[in-house]
């Protein structure tokens, strides 16, 4: 167990969802600086399509939390000159599938910024996006990028799995001097979790969380598949005594975390919803072969999207999204 | 305004001498880069002094620049020193950038300076984001997006306007139309007959000035300027100029005539401004001579310091890339300290003590 879950344990905390818990990181930013303000797409009056923003705008007024146009490259670049010049945005990228029109602004001068200036800009910006399917919402509003953003120099990426863990990177996010993403997954947005209340708390970024002890096998997930997972190392308790680890974030990545619990159980499953190949899971894949290769007992298994896009049709997009139940069959073929 | 009160001789001054400090800037660039001193790509600024530092002259010194790939004149017309932008040309760490940025990527946004830029048409999301930071905390400054004619076609310049205009912002979009998008003359990449029109989709102010002229220029930007500061939003100046060099250095030029460059070198803003001030009497043929003479050797101590100037160590690779660097990249910064203690090539001994004594940024490493 990390000492930040220690930590957390401490603290007071409530119960309350997802997306409550982003919507108090938010209000409690908010209030902290005043150089901190939202904005997005349908962030305000309406109170955003996936709701997060709720009613901020009646609390914060339309400076604060401040209405869009639909145009992802003038306002991400905008957000972008912004952080160069004092003040933090906190940007909602609507479906992370959109990021693609924006892209230029988020690769080419965000990310690179700080350093082919020398070190002579400051770039404190959150993106928060949504991502995932399980909602009927077809190819072009249920993707994952968190891949991207995590490969690209320059950019933090990171991915809560849990109410708390939720709350506390957005909180660092937004505290945080480096341009973070914050990978919302859509489905888990009414999930409930025990969350600090201190407005002090926050999830360092880089620190995973260990959810569940076990000794026989390690299951690296993240968002959805947290909780999934969870459930399935319940289900095989008995069985399999199995270690469950939120990654929480991408890049940087809790390498040392990882690597100490494979050497405990010897066994590693990777499961992440996002696309098999090339990825977020050959990436922790590589970093635990190069540090404990020896301590490994079985062959590492991935479970992930197969590299289609996400289907329209519900029996055709629950065929292509990974769950518990392909979390379960990856443990029992190393156990 | 600023330093440049081009309502004053001083001011007069001191535009004639940028302007001529950016040609013998560039003009320098471009012979070492044919020399092969230094690497990458360079794109000249030759031809269209008159819209720097007009534009320029029309800000105060904390007001925002975000600028194109042709930024070297924008660096100076905003005061940064020739002495640490030429040190970056050569990729020393002594430039702006620590030798990072290079042509393109020169920056320095404590002086307002939000980076020359690789990408066309990336510059006005930046100003618009600026504007927003100044609108946002109230401060008395403005914010201009440089753009070349080539980037008018790009959607997200279209995407900045409209937001700065959606929402009242101070800012000031400068489109340097030089007649070349690149290899292609601009009536061949636009369907409309002046580029300030495209003002009109966005209901602000478009106009068209004399590019050539850097009085008609402060003008444009000075209402603009004002505009910005009164809420009214932001203005969209089209300053008419030309390119006397290539695209880029090394270009052959197959697209236009010698004819056409004569054409525009008879209305040189240099040359023009300068005998409009031997008119009005301000200075002297023979003054002007020395001041010309006086640049050209600025630059020169420019060029030899950056000659002399140290190369970057190569741990400072893995610097600048985070305010917290991560563990990802910090075992190969002390890797290459661990290995890496010599400066490489064209460098000095590494003996010899290295001088980071008034170099822009120092204090912050």
């Amino acid at each position: 167990m990390t000492a930040q879950t220690e930590a957390e344990l401490e603290t007071e905390t409530e119960t309350m969802t997802v997306r409550e818990a982003i919507r108090q990181a938010l209000r409690e930013e908010l209030d902290r600086d005043e150089d901190v303000y939202l904005m997005g797409e349908d962030i305000g009056l309406f109170g955003g399509v996936l709701e997060v923003t709720g009613d901020l705008y009646e609390e914060f007024g339309e400076e604060r939390v401040r209405d869009t146009p639909i145009s992802e490259a003038g306002f991400m670049g905008a957000a972008t000159g912004a952080a160069a010049t004092g003040t933090r945005p906190v940007v909602e990228l609507m479906f992370s599938d959109f990021a693609g029109v924006s892209m230029e602004q988020i690769m080419n001068q965000m990310a690179k910024m700080r350093y082919m200036f020398g070190g002579k800009a400051e770039m404190p910006v959150t993106v928060r996006t949504t991502e995932g399917g399980g909602m009927g919402a077809a190819s072009q509003h249920s993707g994952t990028i968190h891949t991207w953003i995590g490969h690209f120099p320059g950019l933090k990426a990171v991915t809560p799995g849990t109410a708390a863990a939720a709350k506390g990177l957005t909180k660092a996010a937004i505290r945080s001097d480096d341009p973070v993403f914050v990978f919302e997954n859509k489905m888990i947005y009414e999930q409930k979790g025990a969350v600090p209340t201190d407005e002090e708390f926050t999830v360092p970024i880089g620190e995973a969380a260990v959810e569940r002890e076990g000794e026989d096998a390690t299951v690296v997930a993240t968002q959805r598949l947290v909780g999934e997972s969870l459930q399935t190392a319940e289900s095989l308790a008995g069985d399999v005594d199995t270690e469950v680890i939120d990654a929480r974030s991408l890049y940087p990545l809790d390498t040392e975390t990882i690597v100490e619990s494979v050497r405990k159980t010897g066994r590693l499953i990777v499961a992440d919803e996002s696309p098999l190949s090339y990825g977020t899971h050959a990436e922790i894949v590589a970093r635990v072969q190069e540090e404990a290769f020896f301590s490994l007992d079985a062959p590492i298994q991935r479970v992930g999207t197969p590299d289609t896009h996400v289907p329209f049709s519900p029996p055709l997009e629950q065929e292509v999204l990974p769950d518990g139940d392909d979390v379960r069959e990856a443990i029992e073929r190393v156990t | 305004m600023g330093e440049i009160n081009l309502q004053t001789p001083e001011g007069r001054a001191e535009a004639l001498r940028r302007m001529l400090t950016i040609r013998a800037f560039d003009s320098e660039a471009g012979d070492r880069f044919a020399d092969g001193e230094i690497p990458g790509f360079v794109h000249l600024y030759i031809g269209e002094e008159a819209v720097g530092v007009g534009t320029c002259a029309a800000l105060e010194d904390d007001d925002y620049i975000a600028s194109t790939h042709r930024g070297h004149g924008h660096c100076i017309a905003k005061g940064l020193d020739p002495k640490y932008m030429m040190a970056e040309l050569y990729g020393k760490a002594e430039g702006y950038c620590n030798g990072k940025g290079g042509s393109m990527h020169i920056a320095d946004v404590d002086a307002g300076m939000l980076g020359a830029n690789g990408i066309v048409g990336a510059g006005p999301p930046l100003a618009t984001g600026a504007a927003l930071s100044i609108d946002y905390q109230d401060r008395d400054q403005v914010a201009v997006g440089f753009l070349g004619d080539g980037a008018v076609a790009q959607g997200q310049v279209h995407e900045a306007i409209n937001l700065a205009a959606t929402w009242d912002l101070p800012a000031i979009f400068v489109v340097e139309n030089n007649q070349y998008g690149e290899a292609t003359p601009v009536d061949k990449q636009h369907n409309v007959d002046n580029l300030s029109d495209t003002a009109q989709a966005h209901d602000i102010p478009g106009l068209t000035v004399d590019g050539m002229d850097v009085t008609a220029v402060a003008e444009a930007i000075g209402e603009a300027r004002a505009r910005a500061r009164n809420g009214d939003g932001p203005t969209l100046v089209e300053a008419e100029t030309y390119r006397y060099r290539g695209h880029y250095e090394g270009d052959e030029e197959p697209y236009r005539d010698d004819e056409e460059i004569e054409r525009w070198q008879d209305r040189d803003p240099i040359e023009s401004f300068r005998d409009r001030l031997i008119d009005r009497g301000e200075l002297t043929a023979e003054e002007f001579d020395e001041l010309e003479a006086e640049i050209e050797a600025e630059i020169e101590a420019a060029v030899e310091y950056a000659q002399e100037a140290d190369e970057p160590m190569p741990d400072e690779a893995y610097d600048d890339m985070f305010a917290e660097t991560p563990p990802e990249i910090e075992r190969f910064a002390t890797a290459a300290r661990t290995d890496g203690g010599e400066r490489t090539a064209s460098s000095r001994s590494s003996s010899e003590p290295r001088s980071d004594g008034g170099r822009p940024g120092g204090d912050r490493r």
